[in-house]
């Protein structure tokens, strides 16, 4: 295997915090057929940079449903879109309030630490 | 001088956490539920794509005796039986509850549709549709729990550390992973059911964010550990080609209905030089299929990622379709054609027999301490039947919820801050960890798992599990208080993986020094350099830390009398 030419992948990743300048990021990863958005993303953090700021649970599945960013454009859960070996952009979703990178507030109100903590201060 | 306060805290919100909030909340506690990712998303519920087991007995003549009867014979003498019969007594209360509350077995006749699965003696295992048990169960029970006003839910905050005082739970410390702050919490009655540890392993078949916390949290609260070396290794998981949105456990229905060949990297059988026998039909054991599979690897025939073949190129497509039309084309998505290429399939740690010692009222032996599902060790003893899992989240989740109710809605919030002052002081450093050569600690927990993988997977010996450990003390006490943490702001994920790490770090111990005491060969424990089974190690492993180590003894499993079985 290892001799075997290796295909690349480019991610084109904007990043960066809430109320602060975004940028983007370049990532090269190693390609396989079939691998998904998530998994380039989980090999970054992994071996460029532990820093990028993701969000996932179930990993395979489709299960969780917490993995949604834009990927060139379109809202897909990174887990089931299909990485090509060329050049994708990923971002936050843009309708949701920006965490950091490409991590939203998807959180529903009633379960957020502010929303119990203003309660609880009531 | 603390956050929040609540009758029951409950640490992790999957099958057995909501459970028992619902349970909790029924006896009159207030309570508080959390999760270090969403409320009902994280963990292994979600992921159970399969069935769940219990003796309603519509399909055909059954009863909660025989139910308890297959569950002992698989856990090999080392059930703890109080443990046992409490999940296959309750389990029918639990599954038609389950029903009630909206969730959509699969029913003919007018009855609940039960199926046969490996050792069990009866139909008795429910599913909602075919690899959709776990998210349904999973919905019902957020749709349950945001209707009950006296549970608050919490997503995004994982608790790092539990306060106990004079050997009483007093609240925990948790990290707001949204903007990076710490909070704080009291409660009388606190339950962990942050599920297992299948994170610890290269290869596993779970969801990212079982590390074993719930282990860890335990045992630095002074609870005992229980047959912690009881991993249960999935033989023939999917490794390639990449496939998602499917269980990487499903390949199990396909051999016994249709019978896969298991192919070396070569292309040729190799089931018959192991002992075992198939016949053109998949029959040879799990163990078996497991041990050849890892052999033919070992030997350099495996294929491309390390694994065997399992074809189904000889099965007509009708055939194929026949029996799982809609996964044929969910598979066809994934690029994936039976008809034309075989999958690569290999063992995946897939649960965690092991874990935190209790009574059957779910009890540490730390006042105020409980914990459910997956985290609690005993019930299944050295091997797990299939479709106990999800019974033993909603059984013991109910049974945690119910006794911890108790407690917390009599027992008064503990305000002493100096726990809470001692423990901050020691988690704050964390984040001004800094350094030069950059070591992340999601590398170091890569690392870890290919270890964990390597040395002490599927089958060890004592040399590999003495490499293991002697890497894992040496990551703990050189490496883990010097890895670079980003900023430790909002959403820091070196920082949550730092926590994460320290945790898998403790429990990946707790599994090593459990699998080198165990020299025998019992269930899913197999030691190559002992491969027999010892009646004179017929006994459970309990682990305490004392001053800082992990310390075991023996002790004898617990046992009914006749007439309560």
């Amino acid at each position: 295997m290892a001799d075997s030419p290796i295909k690349k992948a480019t991610l084109h990743i904007r990043r960066g915090g809430a109320g602060a300048a975004s940028h983007f990021d370049d990532f090269e990863v190693p390609y396989e057929d079939g691998m998904s958005v998530l998994d380039a993303l989980r090999w970054i953090r992994v071996h460029l940079d532990s820093t990028l700021a993701i969000r996932y649970s179930c990993i395979n599945a489709n299960a969780c449903k917490t993995c949604m960013a834009l990927v060139d454009g379109e809202v897909e859960y990174t887990c089931i879109a299909k990485l090509a070996p060329k050049t994708v952009t990923v971002e936050p979703l843009p309708k949701r309030p920006l965490i950091r990178d490409l991590v939203t507030d998807i959180v529903p109100d009633e379960e957020k630490w502010a929303t119990l903590k203003n309660l609880e201060v009531k | 001088m603390s956050d929040i306060s609540t009758d029951v805290l409950i640490v992790g919100a999957g099958g057995a956490g909501m459970y028992a909030a619902i349970s909790a909340a029924r006896s009159g506690a207030s309570v508080l539920l959390l999760d270090k990712s969403l409320i009902g998303r994280g963990g292994a519920t979600v992921m159970a794509q399969m069935t769940v087991a219990a003796a309603l007995g519509h399909q055909e003549p059954d009863d909660c005796a025989i139910h308890l009867k297959d569950t002992l014979d698989a856990g090999r003498g080392l059930c703890n039986e109080e443990l046992s019969a409490l999940l296959c007594y309750e389990g029918p209360k639990r599954v038609l509850e389950m029903e009630q509350w909206g969730t959509r077995w699969a029913r003919e006749n007018g009855h609940i549709k039960q199926e046969m699965a490996p050792g069990h003696s009866r139909k008795r295992c429910c599913y909602v549709d075919f690899l959709n048990t776990g998210p349904a169960v999973a919905a019902t029970l957020r749709r349950k729990v945001s209707e009950v006003a006296e549970i608050r839910r919490i997503s995004n905050v994982a608790i790092v550390d539990i306060l106990v005082k004079d050997g009483r739970a007093i609240g925990a410390i948790g990290l707001n992973l949204v903007n990076g702050e710490w909070v704080t919490f009291q409660a009388p009655a606190i339950i962990l059911a942050a599920g297992g540890l299948t994170k610890l392993y290269q290869r596993n078949s779970a969801s990212a964010n079982m590390g074993g916390e719930a282990y860890a949290l335990a045992l630095w609260a002074g609870a005992e550990l229980v047959d912690m070396e009881f991993v249960q290794f999935f033989p023939i998981g999917h490794l390639a080609p990449r496939l998602v949105g499917m269980d990487p456990i499903m390949w199990d229905p396909f051999r016994y209905k249709l019978g896969g060949k298991l192919l070396n990297g070569s292309f040729e059988e190799f089931i018959d030089r192991y002992g075992g026998i198939d016949f053109g039909k998949y029959t040879a054991t799990r163990d078996i299929a497991a041990y050849a599979i890892l052999k033919e690897v070992e030997a350099g025939r495996g294929t491309p990622h390390g694994g065997a073949y399992l074809d189904f190129r000889h099965i007509p497509e009708r055939q194929l379709r026949a029996a799982f039309g809609p996964v044929i084309d969910r598979l066809l998505t994934n690029g994936i054609d039976l008809t034309q290429t075989p999958v690569e399939v290999g063992p995946t740690a897939h649960y965690h027999m092991g874990g935190i010692r209790v009574n059957a009222r779910m009890e540490t032996r730390i006042q105020g301490l409980y914990a459910a599902g997956e985290a609690v060790g005993g019930a299944n003893g050295a091997n797990r039947l299939s479709g106990n899992a999800i019974t033993e989240a909603l059984v013991f989740g109910e049974r945690a919820g119910a006794c911890a109710g108790e407690r917390g809605k009599r027992g008064s919030a503990d305000g002493d801050a100096k726990p809470v002052a001692a423990a901050l002081q020691r988690i704050k450093a964390v984040k001004e960890q800094r350094a030069k050569d950059g070591v992340s600690p999601i590398a170091l927990q890569t690392q870890l798992q290919k270890i964990m993988w390597d040395k002490a997977g599927p089958f060890r010996t004592g040399d590999k599990l003495a490499e293991a450990l002697a890497r894992i003390r040496e990551m703990c006490e050189e490496e883990l208080p010097r890895l670079t943490i980003a900023d430790g702001n909002s959403y820091d994920m070196d920082l949550q993986d730092w926590f994460e790490l320290r945790a898998m770090l403790a429990t990946a111990e707790a599994v090593v020094k459990s699998a080198l005491a165990r020299t025998e060969s019992r269930g899913a424990h197999q030691r190559e350099d002992y491969p027999d089974a010892d009646e004179a190690l017929l006994k459970n492993q309990a682990l305490e830390l004392k001053d800082r180590a992990l310390v075991a003894s023996w002790l004898p499993p617990v046992q009914l009398s006749r007439r309560q079985k």
